[in-house]
């Protein structure tokens, strides 16, 4: 991980009295909400549909233990709701009715408090901290190098990167450093605080992409030229929302030494002429796709000017390039056990390899490392009964405790929403199994159809249109069969609550979008969306099923959705397709058909 | 920092408007299509404080232009922003009248320095002498 200099913990510490200062005055005040609203934004700060929601940074998901203990004191101090807040939110939530499951319980929502959730943009996020406490988690964070700084606002947000950074087979060069160098770069820019709207950067340095890089603002893959020099192939204007849009390649290949002077111009171009007119039009991927060529050569342009004539000021040099990337070293991990411990050891293996739910787990939890003696192991937190992506106190405390004894005390926030483990010895991986089989995060479920993507949802958020949580849940409870699951395969199932598409569902092979009509919750489903992975091919949108669905009928539509995968698919080899690759193969059409089937008979009639 | 950014009162503003050598520069205008010859002040607007359009204004006009003169802040300026303003090159701006300037100079002594460069010093801190 990162190593926080003395600059860097001051400068976070005076970040958190600069936000009391601005709360102080809010309350005052001397400075009205409007005025406070994009201050306490850029400090991670909503106030949502109850209560406020903070957002963590979690730089390019790297996470220590004590920063995991830290959010559990927080969950367990700060998270909690006064009892008539709480009850008056569950009443209005249970106004919204119940999701039914074919054979099971109906899902109604009971709004949990005391934990985290997990982001898709590997963010923390705590939905009942009072805002009168802000300033005192600010400064609680701040004493374990972690903050909220442009984790929203119209503002650079917090850098993504592969979960496999810096560990991964496939890796061209670690992405780490530049996500580093990008973060201190962008941390209170002053030029770039204003932008007409939020600028998301994610950095991808393996062969497969990991980071969505397609879906991003400005995402980078690092790659060699035939000369073999390091440096970026760039894309601009990728985006979810209202006009989901893939990024445009603007250079083929950039030295890595240019990149803060090139994504600079490419941020002050926006700047300058990004719509600021339409909210649903001030993205960047709106001005690259007006302005298409024109944009390109404008960027161009500018970067000449930043080099010749500003003299490149913003050049990575050598020697900050080595002092970051020296905080990146690999940890020693050896493990050499001896008399009672290897006795002990063998009887835990023995036991681990009895149990079939070891391999499962070995199969779905466990990914190849580049030290070949290590592994990564994902603990899953999607599991019935909890949202996807919460932990509380405990499960961070738990998770904080796996991390030191296995993996050198660092965890991973993952896009898909789970932690994961990346310097695990492969001689540890039964014991890793039995602890976290114990606390309940070892699901053998990575990558299939209940490792799903959802974001809060119209529980907390007030920009939702609908629910997300409920429908996950339901989803959740139908699809409990291990066997059924495995037999499904892997799948990217993402459900968001509006447009905004924070759950991402334009790349799910199966999408959900809650929208709103007449006041009450429908759900829209796409297929064949993608993010870019090797499993999901080239990243594109989901395209449309039909008229939205109700509540009720949306598992429905999954399980006649898999029941058509299920009837199509062939087998290659003794392999069986994928969901996606027999949706590529026979077209959308079938599943379509099988999906607008699945429609209540009685909201035909009507 | 130290504060070098002069914050001028509304009405100090509006008694000095009529100086022959102020350009005014629109919120939408490109500052490197103009001639800054013989300009004293340069006007940049802020129609809302969310409007960071004039920071790259300022920018671009002292580093690309290397322009000299007093670049003023004027519109929806508070005492937030004070500090980016100074680092893209403000010299002077228009506390909105209902602003407390003993509120301002706490922000600018808040961050001694920041990670980028800017427009009042051009390097990032990796390249600044240790």
């Amino acid at each position: 991980m990162y190593q926080y200099t003395d600059f860097d913990k001051q400068f976070v510490r005076n970040r958190a009295a600069q936000y009391r200062d601005q709360l102080e005055r809010n309350l005052a005040g001397t400075l009205s909400d409007d005025e406070f609203r994009p201050l306490r934004l850029q400090n991670g700060w909503y106030i949502q549909r109850y209560a406020p929601m903070l957002r963590i940074a979690v730089p390019y998901g790297e996470i220590s233990s004590t920063q995991l203990r830290v959010l559990a004191k927080i969950a367990r101090e700060y998270d909690q709701p006064d009892a008539q807040l709480l009850r008056e939110a569950q009443e209005k939530q249970w106004a919204l009715g119940e999701v039914p499951v074919r054979g099971g319980t109906p899902v109604a929502t009971n709004l949990k408090y005391g934990y985290g959730h997990f982001s898709t943009r590997t963010n923390v996020q705590f939905n009942w901290i009072p805002l009168v406490k802000s300033a005192d988690v600010m400064e609680l964070l701040a004493s374990v190098n972690m903050h909220g700084i442009q984790t929203s606002g119209n503002c650079i947000r917090n850098i993504t990167s592969d979960e496999l950074a810096g560990i991964a087979p496939d890796e061209i060069a670690d992405p780490r450093p530049f996500c580093e160098i990008l973060r201190q770069w962008s941390t209170l820019h002053p030029e770039f605080a204003f932008l007409p709207r939020k600028f998301k950067i994610a950095v991808n340095g393996a062969r497969e992409d990991r980071a969505a890089i397609g879906w991003y603002d400005i995402g980078l893959q690092l790659l060699r030229n035939e000369a073999g020099e390091l440096g970026f192939r760039v894309q601009v204007g990728g985006g979810m929302g209202r006009t989901p849009i893939i990024g445009t390649v603007v250079r083929e290949f950039l030295p890595w030494n240019q990149l803060l002077n090139y994504v600079e111009a490419v941020i002050r171009v926006y700047n300058s002429y990004g719509r600021r007119d339409n909210v649903w039009k001030a993205r960047i991927k709106i001005l690259v796709k007006a302005e298409g060529q024109r944009y390109i050569d404008q960027v161009e342009a500018e970067f000449k000017s930043i080099v010749e004539i500003d003299g490149a000021p913003h050049t990575i040099t050598q020697a900050e390039f080595d002092r970051v990337a020296a905080s990146f070293v690999a940890p020693v991990q050896k493990r050499e056990r001896s008399g009672v411990d290897a006795r002990l050891h063998e009887i835990v293996r023995a036991d681990a390899e009895a149990d079939p739910a070891y391999d499962r787990w070995l199969v779905r939890n466990v990914a190849g490392h580049k030290n070949p003696e290590l592994r990564a192991v994902t603990l899953s937190f999607k599991r019935l009964g909890q949202a996807p992506g919460d932990a509380n106190a405990e499960q961070l405390d738990i998770a904080a405790q796996l991390a030191d004894r296995f993996s050198a005390g660092e965890a991973r926030v993952t896009h898909e929403q789970n932690l994961l483990l990346p310097w695990v010895h492969q001689d540890d991986l039964p014991e890793l199994w039995a602890a976290a089989r114990k606390a309940g995060l070892a699901k053998p479920n990575i990558g299939l159809l209940t490792d799903m993507i959802a974001c809060p949802g119209g529980d907390f958020c007030s920009l939702a249109n609908a629910r997300s949580l409920p429908i996950a849940e339901a989803i959740t409870q139908r699809y409990q069969d291990l066997d059924e699951l495995y037999d499904i395969g892997e799948i990217d199932l993402n459900i968001s609550g509006c447009i905004n598409s924070c759950g991402h569902h334009h790349a799910g092979h199966i999408g959900i979008l809650g929208v709103d009509k007449d006041g009450k919750e429908w759900y829209q489903v796409t297929l064949g969306g993608s993010n870019g992975s090797n499993l999901s091919g080239t990243a594109t949108p989901g395209k449309v099923v039909g008229p939205s669905f109700s509540a009720a009928e949306v598992p429905e539509v999954i399980e006649a959705v898999l029941d058509t995968y299920r009837q199509q698919r062939q087998s290659v080899d003794g392999k069986t397709e994928t969901f996606i690759a027999t949706l590529k193969r026979v077209g959308i059409e079938p599943f379509k058909a099988a999906a607008n089937a699945a429609r209540f008979a009685e909201k035909e009639v009507a | 920092m130290d504060q070098n950014i002069r914050i001028i009162a509304a009405d100090a503003h509006a008694a000095q408007a009529q100086g022959a050598n102020v350009l005014q520069l629109a919120n939408d205008a490109d500052p490197l299509a103009i001639s800054v010859e013989g300009v004293d002040r340069i006007e940049l607007h802020f129609p809302k404080f969310t409007d960071g359009r004039a920071y790259s204004q300022a920018m671009l006009l002292r580093r690309r232009l290397a322009f000299r003169g007093d670049i003023r802040a004027t519109g929806d300026v508070l005492i937030d922003q004070l500090v980016q303003m100074q680092r893209t090159g403000f010299s002077s701006a228009v506390l909105r009248a209902d602003k407390d300037v003993a509120e301002a100079k706490r922000q600018f002594e808040r961050f001694p320095e920041y990670y980028q460069g800017d427009a009042v010093n051009a390097h990032p801190l990796f390249k600044r002498a240790a």
